[in-house]
């Protein structure tokens, strides 16, 4: 019988059948945080059980640590500070590894993992975070799960799973001009809605995704989970495959080894015949640069365009905590704040872009631009190809690796009313502090927010340069 | 008390893609254990930036301080997998939310934690809401687990709920201690599997050690 990618992934997981909707499901790979795994940690001591297969967990502090540039991060709040002393015991006594707070390759979950060879095509990965959707990008089956969860698959390296209908996503032609995968998936979502993939996994496909890199796809996938999505995925392909050997000597290194999984790693597509629950298709070569406008990651526009009307009370709702109004351009919106970081934009090309909109411009004056690596590796590497340098001169905050301002659950807060251009994943009331306005949109975009002190169509800026 | 039977009042709170970020915040979520969570419950729906309870907010109406149950918008809990939601919720006194559909991580830490979620006609929940709204005594509901149906002055209408959810409703099962039955299962599937496709196998032990082997810059 024919299958989906996501059934053959399913498939070759299952460790027991439990009933007509329930899998036990196998995973490679399970990531934790400091601040989603406590309580299975407790859960676990207090039933007397062990890690099952610690070598194939890992952790990182990564949501509430600081991320100002002093050479020694220490957390000044108590409680934060008790969570990540915390971690740091419980990894020690399973033996789980560790990327610790003042670890040189620490950074966020779905940055360090993929770029330290973690992810590979055809595994199962699960972590107690939304995005880990992120991994599909490398064929690799990845969805969040809650704190009982965790404990469950410390314990058993598995987990109760909830089988999830198959929706296919087609993008088919050419990514325009000053577009990226960002404004890519913000327009799916608006398109199909912030519950528009809800109980299915989504298989991207088509010309537009066979073109975008490895990071790129690591952008779509991660906010796949924002239209509600169990998963993302995309087929391997030489792109793919070539990220993975490249981060992964140990299969590189392998000639046998490396056969072996190559021949694996062919058998990951869908079948040609193979039947999804849902099709939706869309067309990249319309794209213009997206932001979005509202409270919910669906209430997205082009750049180009007008504050759209109220469409019912969540609209009218989200108008009045945005401070916009309806029938006005959203270019030339004043902005406060630009943030740069996260898992869905935080990596090296995200940087690279946000260089070459600001060329040797100089962040607008009353903007304050902070700069947020994914992780220490992405930092460094940053450092070396002198954007950090470059940045600090424009007048930018370089700042160290960590979740930071997307979701504010360290140090870095807006203010009540302060508008952000922010390369994050969520708009929602309140996320970046409460009563704080975010805008969702590119690395380049944003840049563009950041030299102009508005939202810009980045497109303007660039036509300027070449 | 009748393990499958909530019945009481039922405060609107008809918010679409209530996430759970707004269900408890992000300074709540600072504990290494589940306790102290019911302050933070809807936070900055229920208190203004200066801490003081917001007159405009349902939950702070005596008529609907103790309500069980919650009747929310579209896509209720999507967002952040933080399970604090729900043990928050739980803690504040909520057993159980009706709503059109619910963010999916949301859906399975209620379920892990017994927390009722009913996932309700639209139609239905539309005219639950007009009632809540136009009735000046507040609307009361009973949701029955065992025979899976809402009764309510709007009528009575099924819901759907898997029977592996309603089992461990009403039974309250212990997952962990029912997997734990399949540990050899489990461990004969990973021999197979690290044999099989020893590429994958403890990728983040390897990954680590071989950080740890790189010198410093």
């Amino acid at each position: 019988m024919s299958k989906t990618l996501y059934r053959k992934l399913v498939d070759a997981h299952t460790v027991v059948r439990l009933d007509v909707d329930n899998v036990l499901l196998y995973a490679d790979l399970h990531l934790m945080n400091e601040y989603t795994s406590p309580q299975a940690f407790a859960g676990l001591h207090e039933r007397g059980l062990a890690t099952l297969y610690p070598g194939q967990n890992v952790a990182t502090v990564s949501h509430i640590i600081p991320t100002h540039a002093d050479k020694l991060r220490i957390i000044a709040d108590g409680d934060s500070a008790l969570q990540a002393s915390n971690l740091k015991r419980n990894c020690g006594r399973h033996g789980i590894p560790l990327f610790d707070t003042n670890d040189r390759f620490q950074g966020i979950e779905h940055v360090i993992a993929p770029e330290h060879g973690m992810i590979r095509p055809g595994m199962v990965v699960i972590c107690g975070d939304s995005h880990t959707t992120t991994y599909g990008a490398l064929g690799a089956l990845g969805f969040g799960i809650g704190t009982t969860e965790v404990e469950h698959l410390l314990a058993t390296q598995t987990l109760v799973y909830r089988l999830a209908g198959d929706m296919r996503i087609r993008i088919d032609g050419r990514l325009p001009f000053g577009t990226t995968a960002k404004d890519l998936v913000l327009m799916v979502i608006a398109r199909i809605g912030a519950q528009g993939a809800r109980g299915y996994v989504v298989e991207f496909c088509g010309s537009a995704i066979d073109a975008l890199t490895v990071e790129a796809r690591f952008t779509l996938c991660n906010m796949a989970v924002e239209a509600g999505a169990r998963g993302a995925l995309i087929a391997p392909d030489a792109t793919a495959i070539g990220y993975v050997l490249e981060h992964c000597p140990d299969i590189a290194g392998d000639a046998a080894m490396r056969a072996r999984a190559l021949a694996h790693w062919a058998t990951l597509a869908s079948d040609p015949d193979a039947v999804f629950d849902v099709e939706h298709a869309f067309d990249a070569a319309a794209l213009a640069p997206i932001v979005t406008w509202g409270t919910s990651p669906d209430q997205a526009m082009p750049v180009t365009g007008q504050v759209p009307q109220a469409r019912n009370a969540s609209d009218t709702r989200a108008l009045a905590y945005a401070g916009l109004a309806s029938g006005m351009p959203i270019a030339g919106v004043a902005i406060d704040h630009v943030f740069i970081g996260s898992c869905t934009n935080g990596r090296i090309e995200d940087l690279r872009a946000v260089m070459d909109v600001v060329g040797s411009r100089k962040v607008a004056p009353g903007v304050r631009a902070m700069v947020v690596p994914g992780s220490g590796a992405v930092r460094e590497q940053a450092e070396r190809e002198g954007i950090a340098a470059r940045l600090v001169a424009a007048g930018f905050e370089w700042r160290k690796p960590g979740c930071s301002m997307c979701l504010a659950m360290n140090d870095d807060v807006l203010a009540p009313g302060v508008r952000c251009a922010s390369t994050t994943n969520r708009n929602f009331e309140g996320r970046q502090g409460r009563g704080a306005i975010t805008h969702l949109m590119s690395p380049a975009m944003a840049a563009a927010a950041a030299v102009t002190g508005k939202i810009t169509d980045v497109r303007t800026l660039l036509e300027q340069q070449a | 008390m009748n393990n499958t039977i909530i019945e009481g009042i039922a405060a609107p709170l008809p918010i679409a893609n209530l996430d759970t970020d707004q269900i408890i915040p992000k300074q709540f979520l600072r504990g290494i254990d589940k306790a102290g969570l019911a302050q933070g419950i809807l936070y900055d729906l229920r208190f203004d930036a200066n801490g003081a309870p917001r007159p405009d907010c349902v939950l702070n109406q005596p008529a609907y301080a103790q309500a069980p149950i919650l009747l929310g918008g579209a896509n209720f809990g999507c967002g952040s997998s933080r399970e604090h939601a729900v043990w928050g919720l739980q803690q504040f006194g909520v057993r159980a939310v009706l709503a059109s559909g619910f963010g999916e991580i949301f859906y399975s830490n209620a379920m892990n934690n017994g927390l009722m979620l009913a996932t309700v006609p639209e139609e239905y929940m539309e005219r639950l809401l007009a009632l809540a709204g136009a009735s000046p005594a507040p609307l009361r509901v009973r949701v029955d687990v065992e025979r899976l149906e809402l009764v309510s002055a709007a009528g009575t209408v099924g819901f759907p709920l898997s029977e592996r959810h309603r089992r461990m409703f009403m039974d309250g099962l212990d997952m962990l201690g029912a997997s734990l039955q399949h540990l050899p299962a489990i461990q004969a599937f990973a021999a197979r599997w690290r044999e099989d496709k020893p590429w994958l196998a403890d990728v983040a032990a390897g990954a680590r050690a071989r950080l740890d082997r790189m010198p410093a810059p």
